[in-house]
């Protein structure tokens, strides 16, 4: 029954989810409301607590240790845990809200955006050693990776022409390879799908 | 001997330029280019003009969503798309229901919807107001779920919008249950929620679809395209620039092409040496065979 009874669960939720995808009836609708909308956030509350607890001790023994870099740790810590002060009790206290979004504003948009920006030079400095013309596809790579760069270049009278050959890498050989990729990967979620839903593939349930 | 082994040195040093150099080139060209702000004309793709034309083609009074799912890595790509098409939608006095399903979002989303509101007010003295001319329905966790709860109705999910203020009670929202009610979705997104739009709002509703994605997410979604699963892409900085450009207000995206433009320059010269000095140090290395 320890086994049996999750995977009675999972094949009920799959077949309801089947079900339900094609039934747009208002019962359908009401069944969709309780069990796929309220059920998961109630599961991920339980997953959001295990993660806060799980990073609050990992980051205190890294602290007390004082293992490399242990200092980030701090700094993960006031993170979070101001961050959540902030929104949790700014919901409630509004001048606490405007902290939050203060913080979120001059922090973490700055913050991701400097290090989404980083990701520039690494790509220019990835290019400069990886598109060597090595082999014949490493060079039809080099040669189609220039051409999609150079598109918005203006280049003058070539200017359409790099746009229309520009074009035909795109809509051509890079739809039919993203294409055959596509069907290969929705296959395997299919498959995989059925595996998890009939019970074939049990590995999730632990060796127990 | 002295010159052959000048030459010799040259081309090894192209073959194997440390990186420092290649950021320190890059820095400096955007850097000056931020500087000089030269003038780069902008193309329009006809991805990006169809979702022009759709939008045009909407009459006064007719919804859209704008689903914001990006967070502020991707914002210097996303946002201007995303100012763009609100000022269109205000323009066309197009009601725009909007969502931003990425737990990062929301604070963009209302700060977008904000900047937005607040131009339109400076150019025509009118300002956009929630609930009559949009509706932020926020951040819920589960986009899946949620993408398929708003295509029942939006109620399921949003009982009340960002502000909290119930749904049913905002005039604009009255007789609006799901995405049979409105023309179009212009999801916005640096993330996967592009492909769940396409799964589950597109092709389980078969609600119009259309995309703004980052450059290196755009190629991805061509042969959606192709199979008019979405009717436009607007891709990257560039998409965002055309659709700026398209709307009439050249703004932040504008402005970042011609950066682009010769950062992908320097990126080019630097791969062009680079195979320079390979060829010339593999034709050396033979003749030392």
């Amino acid at each position: 029954m320890k086994r049996q009874f999750p995977l009675i669960i999972i094949f009920s939720c799959g077949l309801f989810m089947v079900v339900q995808y094609f039934v747009p009836h208002e019962k359908s609708e009401f069944f969709y409301e309780f069990i796929a909308l309220d059920w998961p956030p109630i599961i991920g509350v339980f997953a959001l607590m295990l993660g806060v607890i799980s990073l609050t001790r990992v980051s205190i023994t890294r602290i007390r240790r004082k293992t490399e870099a242990w200092r980030y740790s701090i700094v993960t810590l006031i993170g979070l845990f101001v961050m959540s002060a902030f929104g949790v009790i700014g919901h409630h206290y509004p001048p606490l809200s405007t902290a939050f979004d203060w913080s979120f504003n001059n922090i973490m948009i700055p913050i991701s955006a400097t290090m989404f920006s980083l990701l520039a030079f690494f790509i220019a400095s990835a290019a400069y050693r990886a598109f060597r013309a090595r082999s014949v596809l490493a060079s039809i790579l080099l040669v189609a990776a220039i051409i999609v760069m150079m598109r918005f270049f203006p280049l003058g009278p070539l200017t359409s022409v790099v746009g229309k050959t520009s074009d035909w890498i795109l809509n051509v050989p890079n739809l039919a390879a993203k294409r055959a990729i596509l069907i290969g990967v929705g296959l395997g979620i299919v498959s995989t799908a059925m595996k998890v839903v009939l019970g074939i593939e049990r590995s999730y349930l632990g060796k127990d | 001997m002295t010159e052959q082994n000048s030459r010799k040195n040259i081309f090894e040093r192209m073959f194997a330029i440390d990186r420092r150099w290649v950021y320190g080139f890059l820095m400096l060209a955007v850097v000056l280019s931020v500087i000089a702000k030269p003038v780069i004309p902008i193309p329009i793709s006809k991805e990006a003009r169809s979702i022009y034309d759709y939008m045009n083609s909407l009459s006064d009074g007719d919804y859209i969503h704008l689903a914001m799912d990006y967070d502020p890595s991707t914002l210097a790509e996303l946002h201007p798309m995303t100012r763009a098409v609100l000022k269109q939608c205000f323009e066309k006095k197009i009601k725009v229901i909007i969502t931003a399903l990425h737990q990062n979002g929301p604070g963009m989303a209302a700060e977008a919807i904000d900047t937005a509101c607040q131009r339109h007010f400076e150019l025509t003295g009118y300002r956009p107001e929630s609930g009559k001319d949009w509706v932020f329905l926020g951040y819920k966790p589960y986009p899946i779920l949620i993408i398929l709860g708003m295509g029942q109705n939006y109620r399921i999910p949003f009982p009340n919008d960002y502000y909290n203020v119930p749904l049913d009670s905002l005039p604009m929202m009255k007789g609006i249950r799901n995405y049979q009610n409105i023309k179009a979705v212009i999801n916005i997104s640096g993330t996967s929620a592009t492909d769940w739009w396409i799964t589950y709002g597109n092709g389980r509703y078969q609600v119009p679809l259309a995309i703004g994605v980052t450059g290196v997410m755009a190629t991805d979604y061509y042969p959606y395209l192709q199979t008019g699963q979405i009717f436009g892409i607007l891709g990257g900085l560039q998409g965002a620039a055309e659709y700026e450009t398209l709307v009439g207000t050249p703004g932040k995206a504008v402005e970042g092409m011609s950066v682009q433009v010769v950062a992908h320059s320097i990126i080019i010269i630097f791969i062009i040496v680079g195979n320079i000095g390979y060829f010339a140090t593999r034709k050396k290395n033979r003749v030392g065979l």
